[in-house]
């Protein structure tokens, strides 16, 4: 609002005092990463390196931690990179190209988009089963990657449809073909949409539990939060050991909070699904 | 082309296949790998999950599955626990929408009547929840939920037990509530941003208090963006489980926390190969996945969207 209330002051400390519970439970984490024993917020026991021991030596029958990890970089990455490219095409068809079904297409995406597909996990174990990408990584990226398409081609429709014609109509005269245009033209001035919808998808993916806890048996293709979700199951959890593994898998959300807020803000709030 | 396709039909064949290449190649491209991915694990699933819940597939019957009609939603409506999983789905969904849109709406109005800089950063803390990965959060949730003398909901409660066991209904609501309100608070913020500024002045000449201004102009503002946000956030509480299944997995106790999406999930795929009442949660699912398909048509007919299909303005492909 334009005009600051007058006792703004008071206001924002009512906001602090909501925020609180995020903030403490994110100092526990960091208390609870480091230390013996934390009580409420107070460390209760002695500095406590051996927390990261799972780093170099293996935890009660898991596969060693950077097997996950890896797993869940490749799973990231390779999603975040096929839901860009796959989502720019077909946003870059729905929004430029004249095709019969146009209009019926981007209903159907837009319909996918509200739709929820968690819903649908039970069927697509059964698909995934028949295709042999059962327990595969290859499988679950694909789901990850497919899952998110509408919400992917929905945002870059957005950006594509902001272009100006003009300059693809010279690019067009000039007997470019609407492939080369799209590589040459249309994708880097669309970069802002790109960046948007990578850090939206590699974030979504880094983070992603369901699809991989339940498409994934064997531990060799486990991934980061499946690894950190068998501490959760154990009768009595080491919760230094729990606290430190959590802090390893989220370093690189951290980070990017740290340094990329106000990004990270307009990004989530641009119509992007949450 | 078409026109002079139609006068010449007797040399037209390659004139018009040309046409046509080049008409529908460039869409065909673009498109394909998109859809062949959205048949693959949308609409396929669809149709696979309505078959499924008519069958009685299970972990025995995995690869030849037999018809069997309606016998599961059969066993579904005489399932004993039925109504209590329906009630705790209500539950579920009412309380944690409440929390969403009514923190979403108060964060909302308050991080925009401080100065910009503290509200940026107040809704980027708010961001947080959502970013992190669940099983993260729900770890920092289990720690400081712990008993005493653990946790710090304990030790500032006073209670000895561990806050999720004790009160897992407000653990699950609160958990859930806190990812859920930023997607209403960055929704709502931005609705706010875009009143034009003459009202906020012309309130303040006529000597309108801050409560006035929100009750007379800006929460009328927010109408749509609160319809919005309740709409689609009911949708996917109502398949949602992730959260549950991560804090509770249903209990304590006897489906204590146990929702319909849960129950499903449960029911076909508790352990590695599938379980013995697939088709029972395929069935449950089933039902999900029919309300999903006709709330999203709904939402559909809500928004504008002619205005979204505006036809491209350069016809060569």
């Amino acid at each position: 609002m334009p005009l600051l209330p007058p006792r703004w002051r008071l206001l924002l400390l009512v906001l602090l005092g909501l925020s609180i519970p995020i903030i403490a439970g994110f100092i526990w984490l960091l208390l609870t990463g480091w230390f013996d024993r934390v009580h409420g917020l107070i460390p209760a026991g002695g500095f406590a390196p051996e927390n990261w021991r799972f780093l170099w030596e293996t935890v009660g029958g898991r596969p060693p931690v950077f097997v996950a990890l890896r797993n869940s970089l490749i799973f990231a990455v390779v999603v975040a990179t096929a839901e860009v490219l796959i989502a720019s095409m077909a946003a870059y068809a729905i929004s430029r190209l004249s095709f019969p079904g146009r209009s019926l297409y981007l209903g159907l995406v837009l319909v996918l988009h509200a739709f929820p597909a968690v819903s649908l996990l039970i069927a697509i174990f059964y698909i995934l089963r028949l295709l042999g990408l059962f327990d595969t990584l290859i499988g679950v990226i694909l789901v990850k990657a497919s899952l998110e398409l509408p919400l992917g081609i929905w945002l870059m429709k957005g950006f594509f449809d902001s272009l100006s014609w003009e300059m693809e109509m010279a690019a067009l005269v000039d007997g470019m073909s609407r492939w080369t245009l799209f590589w040459k033209i249309a994708m880097p001035m669309v970069r802002p949409g790109l960046l948007a919808l990578a850090t939206f998808a590699l974030l979504s993916a880094w983070g992603e539990f369901i699809i991989p806890f339940t498409f994934i048996v064997s531990s060799r293709s486990q991934l980061m939060s499946s690894y950190l979700q068998s501490f959760l199951t154990e009768a009595f959890s080491d919760f230094g050991m729990f606290a430190a593994v959590g802090l390893f898998y989220a370093i690189p959300v951290i980070a990017l909070f740290l340094l990329g807020q106000r990004y990270l803000l307009n990004i989530y709030s641009g119509g992007v699904k949450g | 082309m078409q026109s002079q396709a139609e006068a010449t039909p007797v040399r037209a064949g390659p004139v018009v296949r040309a046409a046509l290449l080049q008409r529908y190649a460039a869409p065909a491209i673009f498109l394909l790998p998109a859809t062949v991915l959205i048949v693959l694990f949308f609409l396929v699933p669809v149709f696979t999950t309505l078959y499924l819940s008519m069958t009685d597939i299970s972990v025995l019957t995995f690869r030849n599955p037999q018809w069997a009609g309606l016998e599961n939603y059969r066993t579904l409506l005489q399932d004993p626990f039925l109504g209590k999983i329906m009630l705790n789905t209500a539950r579920y969904v009412g309380f944690t929408l409440l929390f969403n849109v009514g923190m979403g709406l108060v964060l909302a109005l308050l991080s925009t009547s401080v100065p910009e800089r503290y509200g940026n950063q107040m809704r980027a803390v708010w961001l947080l929840p959502r970013i992190l990965p669940p099983v993260v959060y729900v770890l920092i949730w289990q720690g400081l939920s712990r008993d005493a003398p653990f946790g710090l909901i304990s030790s500032l409660t006073g209670s000895e037990r561990s806050f999720i066991s004790g009160h897992p209904w407000a653990a699950i609501v609160l958990a859930n509530g806190m990812v859920g309100a930023s997607f209403g608070l960055l929704i709502f913020t931005s609705a706010i941003r875009s009143i034009s500024q003459d009202l906020f002045y012309a309130a303040a000449v006529d000597g309108a208090t801050t409560l006035q201004t929100i009750r007379r102009i800006v929460l009328p503002m927010l109408k749509w963006p609160i319809l919005f946000v309740t709409a689609y956030q009911t949708l996917s509480l109502l398949t949602s489980f992730e959260y549950i299944l991560l804090l509770t997995q249903g209990g304590p106790g006897f489906f204590t926390t146990t929702v319909w999406s849960l129950h499903a999930y449960n029911l076909a795929l508790s352990n590695y190969f599938g379980n013995v009442q697939f088709g029972l949660g395929a069935a449950m699912a089933a039902v999900l996945v029919v309300i999903g398909i006709i709330v999203s048509v709904l939402y559909l007919r809500i928004f504008n969207f002619r205005a979204l299909v505006a036809e491209p303005k350069i016809e060569v492909n």
